[in-house]
């Protein structure tokens, strides 16, 4: 092998279709792993944020399996719910939960009571007043915990190498087995990195759209 | 693959096993080199961070660069940065703590930053009135009044090298993580089991330990609770 370079055009051109396939199935269990989560956190903290003895032990929970290093978890649960995709699907989503979850509550504690007040007033329901007046205000943190999700989830797809599936970070070990074939390694954990920063952006896109009212009010 | 019953009941004789505990390499001294590079990897990063950390926040520059290193951190995979250290000719344990170092100092970073910036303005004033200098400012009133948080930083990252080390296992590297990936690589998921248990367990100890920490580190008028 004629040296062994930190980067090399001819590999990725030579590889495209594999690191294409590696890349959407990396992309598809970020996106499934944060929405499964969101589906779940966001309507768990609304529930936690109207009980105070709730939010405790939830939070509290939530923030004990978070603490289990991710190797960890994927190691333990693999065994059990078989090898490949469902291990490091669960592990995800029980990752990105914590982050979501603390975003809403947090975003939820932060509503204007007055705005609050004004709304029960004119006669808004329980129901109502939850999602026509204090989810749209706390919608800004809401997305800025699905943002930091989203992005610490592209870096933990890679460790479901250890159950075989680890998206990109099939090929960094690929590479790590292959004679320590660096313009593979480099070329996972570039791609990795940029994964993070598009689906990064495009949340920030989605963010500022259905938030318009805030550009109004900088501008 | 057999079914999980059998996995589960793996786990249990390896554990079990007072030699799986005793011998050498075992789950004892692994733990204890899992221990050791954690303390080496945290003193590495809290040496650069924590100095850094508070030069910035007292100086009140880098607000931008100190985010953005957080945020960029974040999406930097540790498994790609750990193999491609060991690609380099990085290996073992010292390639190990070097990264676990650098994944700590962002947390560290920003927690003193934050705490020093944050401090009183009308405390740092009434220093100042008294005539101190800016480094006794910064020794004497700031970092006191970001024990804090610096404390917190301190408790999120030393949770998180003990987290992160096992994953250079993958690479080479010792620490508990050891017996996860020997048990992938034998196909012995019985070990893959309890490693990660043993894994968990250590970190959720570590954590306990440190709350209690934490709260002892926090001078009394700045506890609430």
């Amino acid at each position: 092998m004629p040296g062994n370079p930190w980067f090399s055009w001819s590999y990725v051109v030579g590889n495209a279709p594999l690191l294409w396939e590696r890349t959407v199935e990396h992309a598809g269990l970020t996106v499934e792993a944060v929405a499964i989560s969101a589906a779940i956190a966001i309507p768990l903290g609304a529930l936690v944020s109207r009980s105070r003895w709730l939010s405790g032990p939830v939070l509290g929970t939530v923030a004990v399996l978070y603490t289990v290093p991710s190797l960890a978890l994927f190691a333990i649960l693999a065994p059990l719910l078989g090898i490949g995709r469902t291990p490091v699907l669960v592990g995800l989503v029980v990752y990105a939960l914590l982050i979501i979850l603390r975003n809403t509550v947090a975003g939820l504690a932060t509503v204007d009571p007055a705005v609050l007040d004004a709304a029960r007033g004119l006669g808004y329901g329980p129901g109502r007043l939850l999602v026509q007046v204090a989810m749209p205000s706390a919608l800004p943190s809401i997305i800025a915990g699905l943002r930091l999700a989203t992005v610490s989830t592209v870096a933990l797809v890679t460790v479901g190498v250890v159950v075989g599936y680890g998206g990109l970070g099939q090929l960094m070990f690929q590479g790590f087995r292959n004679n320590f074939y660096r313009a593979e390694i480099m070329t996972a954990t570039l791609a990795t990195i940029l994964l993070a920063l598009l689906l990064d952006l495009v949340l920030w896109a989605v963010g500022r759209a259905l938030t318009p009212w805030l550009r109004r009010r900088t501008a | 693959m057999s079914a999980p019953t059998g996995v589960v009941d793996q786990a249990l004789v390896w554990l079990n096993d007072p030699l799986t505990w005793t011998e050498p390499g075992g789950v004892l001294e692994l733990t204890g080199e899992h221990l050791l590079m954690t303390a080496v990897a945290v003193a590495v990063a809290a040496a650069v961070a924590i100095p850094a950390g508070a030069w910035l926040g007292h100086s009140g520059r880098g607000a931008g660069t100190v985010v953005w290193l957080t945020n960029a951190s974040r999406a930097l995979p540790t498994l790609g940065i750990i193999l491609l250290l060991a690609a380099g000719g990085l290996f073992g344990n010292t390639a190990t703590v070097i990264a676990a170092a650098f994944f700590a100092v962002p947390v560290l970073l920003v927690n003193t930053y934050e705490g020093v910036r944050g401090a009183d303005p009308d405390a740092r004033d009434a220093a100042r009135g008294m005539g101190m200098s800016g480094g006794r400012i910064l020794l004497q009133v700031e970092l006191p009044l970001a024990t804090t948080l610096v404390a917190a930083g301190l408790r999120t990252t030393i949770v998180q090298v003990v987290a992160t080390i096992p994953l250079a296992a993958l690479a080479g590297g010792g620490g508990l993580g050891q017996i996860i990936a020997f048990g992938m690589g034998t196909q012995r998921y019985g070990e893959v089991l309890a490693g990660g248990v043993l894994v968990a367990v250590l970190c959720l100890l570590i954590d306990a330990a440190l709350a209690v920490g934490q709260r002892l580190a926090t001078p009394a008028p700045l506890r609430r609770m």
